[in-house]
């Protein structure tokens, strides 16, 4: 695993560099003031990426433990971006303390065990169940379905789907499983990465201005085939074959892009334009993650159910 | 040590809370001001002082009330060796200046942090403001007060439960005000007040 990481790692460093040298010729070119804001955030982005890419190759590289962790840390991270634009009633006091400090820790020792089948249904059922039922020892009744919808909802996105990511590390293929997961996470970020780059250079037609105005159809086209492209070529991190990782891909970018757009809805009936401000350039963990949210589930089953020995 | 023990206290609440600032009205300064915020929880304190920088913050003392905060030695060390607070009593005998150890500190050229609600309100609702601060806000007219809004802490430690949900909370710093001259106590209290709910929309813009 570990000469192939370090090949994928080198891409990724390159790029990078690549990246960052462009970002510093465009940065001197920029003169008009919209021009200079979008280099400055471009910029920003790329300083971001420097860091996001030590510290998820970092914990890739110091093994499974570090890794499930750090999804550990990003779930709270992302739940608290939900909770905080979220609006929640002091009725919902006890069950959002339950959501961060009992279900989330305990999720993640259930995948830290490798405890598959518990790990499944834990959120979704027992969660589900047990969650509203504490909310209505409070006795507050106002908009109750809709509380304890936010709050299934919350741990959903931000807690069950993110940590589909880390749970590859489970599955047996016959190949390294964190190169699933260094695949998913390359194949997810280089599509959001690449709809910024056509979108920017090519965009022309919104595609829905409502939900996410800086989304284009030139953009999701060409950043959506990129992706897949490379997805493709990095068939040997993968038990897939060529064509089957062109069609896993697809699935990959397909679900990410509306992971992206279900979290930017979300995003807009709060009144809001990032989820959080901890990441340079990105806005929160959230707008960084919103992808994996539904790209995650999907890849983690589709390996399962076809590639595991 | 205590030094040591006043950062730990506030990386744990910048880890728990974020307790981020947004400078709207002003820009830090560690001149002497009085900020004054509304309140919702224990953690108010804390909130503003971590979203403090730390040369202002080594110059501020916030206000607590002794009747909570003087009860025990783990609440007095908290108040008065972490947070530099002074205690002053909610209910003065009659004939004392309660407001006399904050005038002493910002006779020296030290900042303070107020709440003048007077006590932790259980809704969002700001209560009317106590008229202490009328009285500061006279005694030192060349003094700046500064607004502050403290949004989700409500939700993050409501009154009456021991459980902290790490929601994130942003202090806003508004406009700093003064005292008009010859204004009379009702239009500078309302006019404070309205100046920290004026802050409280988060300034999300889609």
């Amino acid at each position: 695993m570990t000469s192939l990481f370090s090949i994928v790692l080198a891409a990724i460093l390159g790029l990078l560099a690549v990246a960052s040298a462009i970002g510093f010729i465009l940065q001197r070119r920029a003169t008009e003031p919209g021009s200079v804001a979008t280099v400055q955030n471009l910029n920003a982005r790329i300083r971001s990426w420097w860091i996001m890419v030590a510290v998820f190759g970092g914990a890739i590289l110091l093994g499974d433990t570090a890794t499930v962790i750090l999804f550990a840390f990003l779930s709270f991270m992302a739940l608290r971006e939900f909770w905080t634009l979220t609006p929640s009633r002091r009725g919902d006091h006890l069950a959002l303390f339950l959501s961060f400090f009992v279900v989330l820790p305990l999720h993640y020792v259930l995948l830290g065990t490798e405890w598959y089948g518990l790990f499944a249904i834990f959120i979704p059922v027992y969660a589900f169940l047990i969650l509203p039922a504490v909310a209505t020892l409070t006795g507050d009744v106002n908009e109750f379905l809709a509380r304890s919808a936010r709050v299934q909802w919350g741990l959903m996105l931000t807690v069950y789907s993110i940590s589909h990511a880390p749970a590859l590390l489970m599955l047996e293929t016959g190949t390294p499983s964190a190169l699933l997961l260094v695949y998913l996470v390359v194949v997810v970020q280089l599509s959001d990465v690449f709809q910024y780059v056509w979108g920017k250079l090519l965009g022309k037609h919104r595609f829905s201005p409502n939900i996410s105005p800086s989304k284009t159809i030139e953009g999701l086209v060409g950043g959506g085939a990129s992706a897949i492209l490379v997805g493709t070529l990095l068939y040997r991190l993968t038990p897939f074959s060529p064509l089957q990782a062109a069609a896993i891909s697809t699935v990959i970018v397909v679900a990410g892009f509306f992971g992206g757009f279900v979290l930017s809805a979300i995003k807009r009936d709060l009144n809001a334009k990032d989820w959080g401000y901890v990441i340079e350039g990105h806005g929160g963990v959230l707008d960084r993650l919103d992808s994996i949210t539904f790209a995650a589930p999907l890849f983690f089953h589709i390996v399962r159910y076809w590639f595991t020995t | 040590m205590i030094a040591l023990i006043r950062r730990l206290l506030v990386l744990f609440v910048r880890i728990l809370v974020g307790a981020r600032s947004e400078w709207r009205g002003c820009a830090p300064d560690p001149s002497r001001r009085i900020y004054f915020a509304n309140h919702n929880s224990h953690i108010d304190t804390v909130a503003v002082m971590a979203a403090l920088p730390w040369p202002v913050r080594r110059l501020t003392h916030p206000v607590a009330a002794r009747d909570y905060w003087g009860t025990s030695a783990l609440r007095r060390f908290i108040a008065e060796k972490c947070l530099r607070a002074v205690l002053i009593d909610r209910k003065p005998a009659p004939d004392s200046n309660p407001l006399e150890p904050l005038e002493r500190l910002l006779e020296e050229g030290r900042s303070i942090l107020i709440f003048p609600e007077g006590t932790r309100s259980a809704t969002d609702e700001i209560a009317p403001f106590r008229s202490g601060i009328y009285r500061l806000a006279c005694r030192f007219p060349d003094v700046d007060l500064v607004p502050i809004h403290l949004d989700n802490l409500q939700r993050i430690l409501p009154k009456g439960s021991m459980l902290i949900v790490p929601i994130t909370c942003t202090a806003r710093f508004g406009k700093p005000l003064r005292v008009e001259p010859g204004e009379e106590k009702d239009s500078f209290l309302a006019r404070a007040r309205a100046a920290v709910i004026e802050l409280a929309d988060g300034g999300h813009t889609a």
